[in-house]
């Protein structure tokens, strides 16, 4: 087409290629600029969390200049908090809760996901969805009759009730995820191995798992989120600071009355969100198929 | 030789194949209990902690206060006429439906910003803007209530410093309220810029250049190519959000708890502060009933759009 506007009338058009060749360009560094523009603004609360952390109560509560910058940076609320016996306690608390429950979650959603994907049994297909749909029940609607639950079993106010409860939000989505990795594996390699011989447990733990490696990471990635993340349960059913979590133990713990230690509530907020953000650093591809793969089937 | 060696074969191929066929049929006839088995720990836990719960919870609904006298829609029509209910579904309302909004917008316009710029450089401005969505919610909110703090607040110190007065963030309805979706809109919006992303990703470039050269301008383009190419995704992912933000609770319990004078409570905080820290059970397994209307129509709209989605993809 351009070449037709060149030999038609050969100035004109090669002034309009360059000025649409100009146009794109600046429509690019525009998209920069605006893209620039947002990751400031997306970056703002981390950025000022950072600099809170670094600053002494004594900096925070003088007020002078900007507070914006650290005048005299200091570590000191890292270090209160790292020789700090109930933080490190909610820290381990939460390391333990975390790994049971993405253990106990991993287990019970790639067996079932197997099942569901491959074996399939009377009412399968009716129980795939049925996981779907329990994925999109939010924690805020059962948490009342739950509390009820977990009092009559008397594990109220201890880590095992998170590891009870946590999995029913991550099993249903890990489940859906590899039901779409499982489903995408070749059929003839199942009868292949099922002819030489192999159980069903072998074609699982030797074909299937190796080759939906991507998405048991990702399943694995976002059960460690849930029960890293989870707010609501612990703040509703744990009250004693042995027992409590990173999220529910830094606001019960240094927020004493109206007094707000905010340099060592941003450290602790800013310690307790590093494990995840490193997991990401290291992993991204992984984190945005899980996040994607909640509205995809198969 | 060719004889003597294919006899043997031929035999023992005889020989195997009722045993082959056996093996295979016993298999089968084991396969449905094999699957049965291997999702029963699912099955067990979606009925001993999800549905039971559910039931329980409309059970609970029914009772009294103290729990020992069956009070049918008692608690329910207690709710609808108080006040404070009735601004907690308004406040419910208006907080999920404008973040959805404000997401699926900003969404939108990160995801186009995003497709305008090479790929090997949207790698780095995806790592950054997916760092909301990283952080746990609980946590970033609490780096949010410090910025608006009523004496500290740095926004305000930056108002100021434009000669602007400074704002109660939080100690005024119409802000708190204003803060509450601000804080939603941050923390979710990256779902939105990756989905429709991905989305935008795979609209053929023909279509594209057919509507360039049909005369298209950049607006028709979005509005009689991408929209409509758009539009299961778009509508996906609105519900999804609106499910998710309309059953929030950590950014309303972290900023206001409900303040001032229960003017920003959402059915979540509103059930946890009726339910457990008032100790009112029933009424609070009611207030969060009141969610599940939403909650199921949303979930139908949206199997259905993830059904007709992997049609589609087949």
């Amino acid at each position: 087409m351009t070449a037709v506007a060149a030999t038609a009338a050969a100035h004109p058009g090669r002034r309009r290629h360059a000025s649409v060749a100009r146009q794109r360009r600046w429509a690019l560094y525009g998209s920069y600029a605006a893209l620039g523009v947002f990751v400031v603004m997306f970056l703002v609360p981390p950025f000022y969390m950072l600099v809170t952390s670094l600053k002494s109560s004594g900096e925070i509560s003088a007020q002078h200049g900007s507070p914006w910058l650290v005048h005299h940076p200091t570590l000191e609320n890292f270090i209160y908090l790292v020789t700090y016996a109930p933080f490190r306690r909610y820290f381990l608390n939460t390391v333990w809760v975390t790994v049971c429950v993405v253990a106990v979650s991993m287990v019970i959603s790639v067996l079932a996901a197997f099942a569901l994907a491959r074996i399939r049994f009377w009412g399968s297909s009716a129980l795939a969805t049925g996981v779907f749909l329990t994925y999109l029940i939010p924690e805020s609607l059962l948490f009342i009759p739950l509390f009820q639950i977990l009092g009559g079993l008397g594990l109220v106010n201890s880590t095992w009730c998170l590891v009870l409860i946590y999995p029913t939000l991550a099993v249903p989505f890990c489940t859906w995820i590899m039901i779409g990795y499982f489903s995408s594996i070749p059929k003839e390699l199942d009868e292949a191995a099922l002819i030489d011989g192999a159980s069903w447990l072998q074609l699982l733990l030797r074909i299937f798992i190796p080759v939906a490696m991507p998405g048991i990471i990702a399943a694995t990635i976002f059960a460690f989120t849930v029960s890293w993340g989870d707010f609501l349960y612990p703040l509703a059913y744990l009250y004693t600071s042995d027992q409590m979590v990173l999220n529910v133990g830094i606001i019960g713990d240094l927020v004493r009355g109206d007094v707000f230690e905010w340099g060592k509530i941003m450290a602790a907020a800013l310690m307790a969100a590093a494990p995840p953000v490193v997991i990401y650093v290291f992993l991204m591809d992984y984190y945005v198929a899980g996040l994607t793969a909640g509205a995809t089937k198969g | 030789m060719a004889q003597a060696g294919s006899i043997p074969i031929a035999e023992t191929g005889v020989a195997r194949v009722p045993s082959a066929r056996g093996r295979l049929h016993s298999v089968m006839r084991r396969r449905s209990m094999v699957g049965f088995v291997m999702a029963l720990p699912l099955i067990a836990l979606i009925a001993g902690l999800v549905v039971y719960p559910a039931v329980y919870a409309i059970y609970l609904s029914l009772l009294d206060k103290s729990m020992t006298r069956f009070v049918g829609w008692h608690n329910f029509v207690f709710l609808l006429n108080r006040a404070t209910f009735q601004m907690v579904v308004f406040q419910s309302v208006l907080f999920a439906v404008s973040a959805v909004v404000a997401k699926a917008f900003i969404g939108f316009v990160l995801a186009h910003l995003m497709h305008a710029i090479p790929s090997r450089r949207q790698r780095f401005y995806r790592g950054l803007l997916l760092i909301p969505w990283v952080i746990p919610l609980a946590l970033s909110t609490l780096g949010w209530w410090w910025l608006f703090d009523p004496t500290y607040s740095a926004f305000n110190w930056l108002l100021n410093r434009l000669g602007l007065p400074s704002v109660s963030w939080l100690g005024e309805p119409g802000w708190a309220r204003f803060c509450m979706i601000l804080v939603n809109t941050w923390w979710g919006e990256p779902f939105f810029m990756i989905m429709y992303l991905a989305a935008l990703k795979s609209v053929p470039e023909q279509l594209f250049e057919a509507a360039a050269i049909d005369g298209a301008t950049g607006l028709q383009k979005l509005r009689y190519v991408t929209l409509p190419m758009m539009r299961n995704v778009i509508s996906l992912t609105v519900l999804f959000s609106l499910i998710v933000t309309f059953a929030n609770f950590d950014i309303v319990r972290i900023l206001t708890n409900g303040g001032p004078l229960n003017t920003t409570h959402i059915f979540a905080t509103y059930a946890f502060q009726v339910g457990i820290q008032s100790g009112n059970i029933p009424l609070g397994a009611a207030v969060s009933l009141f969610m599940l209307p939403v909650l199921a129509i949303a979930a139908v709209f949206v199997l259905r759009g993830v059904t007709r989605r992997s049609q589609e993809a087949m």
